[in-house]
């Protein structure tokens, strides 16, 4: 991977891109806190959990399942189950990022779906590290200022659906998609990757339908022989092309 | 439910410092690099299914509401080469708007 400079330009692109993630993303966390809050966990246990564990997917999944009324292990083992999600994520973006001791650590914190994406794509180190840094840390301050007010606030904030911001993620992860759909396989795998998570929406926990998703990816990649049909897009790409 | 939040934390912080943490040489299989590439595209596919078609919050039911005119706006936006913000305000716009009436 080289180690060209960022021009302003590309840089304050990727920032700009990056930040809009991490407001559509962070304002989500409103819906946290309320959820956390009405399935019988405090708020400091609710705060702890965007803090500490800090991972969407994760802490809808043990909320939902002590609001369906399951043990608070059995709603963190489910909890973990789609943690392994990111350990994926870290395999992907370690020779990307290229960050050693302390960095690392600090880093693997903010791995999450939307710094990954964001930053898996850029072509050189420094826009990768960019684009991971700032949507990354600007999901986590948002997503825990979003989870505080959600959650001391409770329903009397108002529903984010209300404002629409329910189908501004699915656009926003829609965008981050786009560029690779260019690849006949790569739709194939998306449409299979959808369809498997839809049917299983009804009968399993929140969140498992993803992770089970992924299995089309492993299951397709294992049983491909041809090379791997990835282009790498440009930084542009993850903006939905061009501007 | 303390016991069960922290062990949840710091297992989901370990799974994610493990992914950073193997050598790079684990990556260097064909297959490994493969599914590697494809695992973000069935994720994401996934996760725009899961967000715009699973029954906003109240049941584990697909359900089929505004949020399916704010993906459907988003698909026009990136047919039309929109940029990302106009793709991402319009659709939440799209779907607010179309709960207003």
């Amino acid at each position: 991977m080289p180690d060209a400079a960022l021009t302003p330009a590309e840089r304050s692109s990727i920032v700009r891109d990056s930040l809009a993630v991490g407001v559509a993303t962070g304002a989500y966390g409103i819906g946290f806190g309320a959820v956390s809050v009405a399935s019988g966990l405090s708020v400091l246990q609710t705060c702890a959990l965007s803090l500490l564990m800090f991972t969407g997917a994760s802490q809808f999944a043990l909320a939902g399942v002590v609001a369906a009324g399951g043990a608070p292990l059995s709603g963190a083992a489910t909890a973990l189950l789609l943690g392994t999600r990111n350990t994926l994520y870290g395999l992907r973006m370690a020779p990307v990022l290229q960050w050693r001791g302390w960095r690392r650590f600090a880093a693997a914190h903010v791995l999450i779906d939307e710094s990954t994406a964001m930053s898996v794509n850029r072509p050189t180190t420094e826009g990768a590290r960019v684009g991971f840094l700032t949507t990354g840390v600007s999901v986590f301050v948002l997503w825990n200022v979003a989870t505080a007010i959600g959650a001391i606030a409770g329903e009397a904030v108002g529903d984010p659906r209300t404002y629409g911001l329910d189908a501004a993620v699915g656009a926003a992860f829609l965008a981050l998609l786009w560029p690779r759909l260019q690849d006949r396989r790569n739709v194939v795998v998306g449409l299979l990757a959808a369809a498997v998570a839809l049917s299983m929406v009804p009968i399993t926990a929140p969140g498992v339908p993803v992770l089970a998703a992924g299995g089309v990816a492993l299951l397709v990649g294992a049983l491909a022989r041809t090379p791997r049909p990835t282009r790498a897009p440009g930084p542009d790409d993850a903006a939905g092309g061009h501007r | 439910m303390w016991t069960a939040v922290l062990l949840a934390c710091l297992g989901c912080y370990l799974l994610k410092l493990a992914g950073m943490s193997l050598p790079e040489r684990v990556l260097s299989h064909p297959t490994v690099e493969r599914v590697a590439d494809l695992i973000p595209v069935a994720l994401l596919s996934a996760l725009v299914a899961v967000q715009v078609f699973a029954g906003g919050g109240d049941g584990p039911a697909l359900t089929l509401d505004a949020r399916a005119l704010g993906l459907a706006f988003a698909v026009v936006a990136l047919l039309l080469r929109a940029p990302f913000l106009v793709v991402v305000v319009g659709a939440s716009v799209v779907a607010a708007l179309s709960r207003l009436v």
